[in-house]
């Protein structure tokens, strides 16, 4: 990328214009994806494969479908007020053309620093696609 | 390799019980609570804070088990530990020779005694699953290493009776790429939504490549169905099964037949590859309702075979 350029100095030696930029688009990404898809701001967003519903309002936070608790109503089993996130979730995944099935991928447990920071600025720099570092070490056992 | 994971691999009928939760009494207790159905059982659950009350942690009560010659199922679930905290725990199973265990994202705090905890869920019950995986690969989730890698087999849960109906068999699939080799069933009080579920997984071929292990609840009193009914997560039961051991003369005698009931229906679905019993209290109902399917005892199926259909 451009920071590779030998006139510019390192991204450490001038860190507030990067950090502010990231910042103000944090700030206009919640603006847009709050009211709409009730963005929680975790930074590494899944809403395509979840039907466009954020699985963070979920009150457990689950991140890879709904728990056992949903009630045979399809209200949620801390909230019984609410309709089970997931359920939205699925439904609507299921009438999302290109993004169908989807949901069924085993999304990677949540990095925690990166709440609060844009999912756009994460999604460019590859960043929301960091996982930690053994989670590949797994596919290697046999079944 | 635990006897459970020989069993499965090799395609036998398997009896899984919850062992009661321990709160004191220490060795003796579990002792105590074994003895009714020590006979019949392949393994036993060590339960992980059920419905959100604290008692013995279920590696404490897996230690125990295996000091009493038993075979333990560790739960583990994500309400209560970090992944930190997970990671060390199934390190620590492995230490003392503990595979098989069953990874839960748990009930709700909410659900419990203490309701104002602070809930954890870290990471939820997929993510545990690839996460004992990864260990078993010999890393820690940071990369850094464990020689020898520990073995595991895993398991989870899943709720038929919960909705969205027809998508939880596709989470089970999940769960079984995630590395999931057995499931224990929620308990299933609507045996019309087991067999859909039991239907899908058997169609699918997914009951071929992961065990399924339906859950029959031995009740005994009015109260402890009404409970059930109404403050389990996840449970619901039909008012007319309320009602018939509310208008029951004898309540005991009426719960052993509905879950006798459920039991045999569970039996007869496709791709069954064992039951788990859970009686909240120490008493014979396990090694009488097994008695009544005509499973026989552990060792007599190990001696002579068994196969489930002879039941139904
Ligand atoms: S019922 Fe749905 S929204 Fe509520 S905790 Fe469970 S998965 Fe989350």
């Amino acid at each position: 990328m451009s920071d590779s350029s030998p006139a510019r100095p390192p991204a450490s030696a001038r860190p507030h214009a990067p950090a502010r930029a990231a910042a103000l688009i944090a700030r206009a990404e919640h603006a847009i994806k709050g009211p709409v898809w009730g963005c929680q701001m975790c930074g590494q967003c899944v809403l395509h494969s979840t039907g466009l519903t954020c699985p963070m309002n979920c009150p457990k936070t689950l991140r890879n479908g709904p728990c056992g608790g949903v009630r045979a109503n399809g209200h949620c089993e801390v909230k019984p007020e609410m309709r089970c996130v997931w359920l939205k979730a699925y439904e609507r995944s299921e009438r999302m053309p290109g993004w169908r099935g989807h949901i069924d991928d085993l999304r990677p447990p949540v990095d925690n620093r990166l709440k609060g920071t844009s999912a756009w600025v994460n999604l460019i720099t590859g960043r929301d696609r960091q996982l930690p570092a053994g989670w590949a070490a797994g596919a290697d056992v046999e079944p | 390799m635990s006897n459970l994971e020989r069993k499965l691999a090799a395609g036998e009928f398997v009896v899984t019980a919850e062992l009661p939760v321990i709160d004191g009494g220490g060795q003796g207790e579990i002792l105590r609570q074994l003895a009714p159905m020590r006979p019949f059982v392949d393994a036993f659950n060590a339960t992980d804070n059920p419905s959100a009350h604290a008692h013995c942690s279920p590696l404490a009560v897996a230690i125990g088990l295996i000091q009493a010659g038993v075979e333990p199922v560790m739960q583990l679930a994500c309400r209560d530990r970090n992944r930190l905290a997970l990671e060390a725990d199934l390190l620590g199973a492995a230490m003392h020779g503990i595979e098989n265990i069953c990874c839960l994202t748990g009930d709700d705090v909410t659900a419990g005694d203490e309701p104002e905890t602070r809930r954890v869920f870290d990471i939820d019950g997929p993510q545990l699953i690839a996460l004992a995986r990864v260990l078993e690969g010999g890393r820690y989730l940071s990369g850094r290493s464990i020689t020898p890698p520990p073995h595991y087999l895993i398991g989870a849960v899943e709720n038929p009776g919960a909705p969205p109906y027809e998508y939880r068999v596709r989470r089970a699939a999940q769960k079984a790429l995630a590395g999931a080799r057995f499931l224990q069933l929620q308990i299933c009080y609507h045996p019309e939504l087991l067999e859909r579920f039991m239907r899908v997984a058997s169609d699918t071929g997914l009951s071929e490549r992961l065990a399924l292990i339906p859950s029959i609840c031995i009740l005994r009193t009015v109260g402890g169905m009404r409970f059930v009914a109404t403050q389990v997560p996840g449970i619901d039961v039909p008012p007319e099964t309320v009602a018939r051991v509310e208008n029951a003369g004898d309540a005991e005698v009426e719960c052993f037949e509905i879950a006798y009931e459920l039991a045999c229906h569970a039996l007869a679905q496709p791709g069954v590859a064992g039951l788990h019993f859970i009686s909240f209290r120490r008493d014979a109902g396990i090694a009488k309702l097994c008695t009544r399917l005509g499973i026989p005892p552990r060792l007599e199926r190990e001696t002579n075979g068994y196969s489930a259909s002879v039941a139904v």
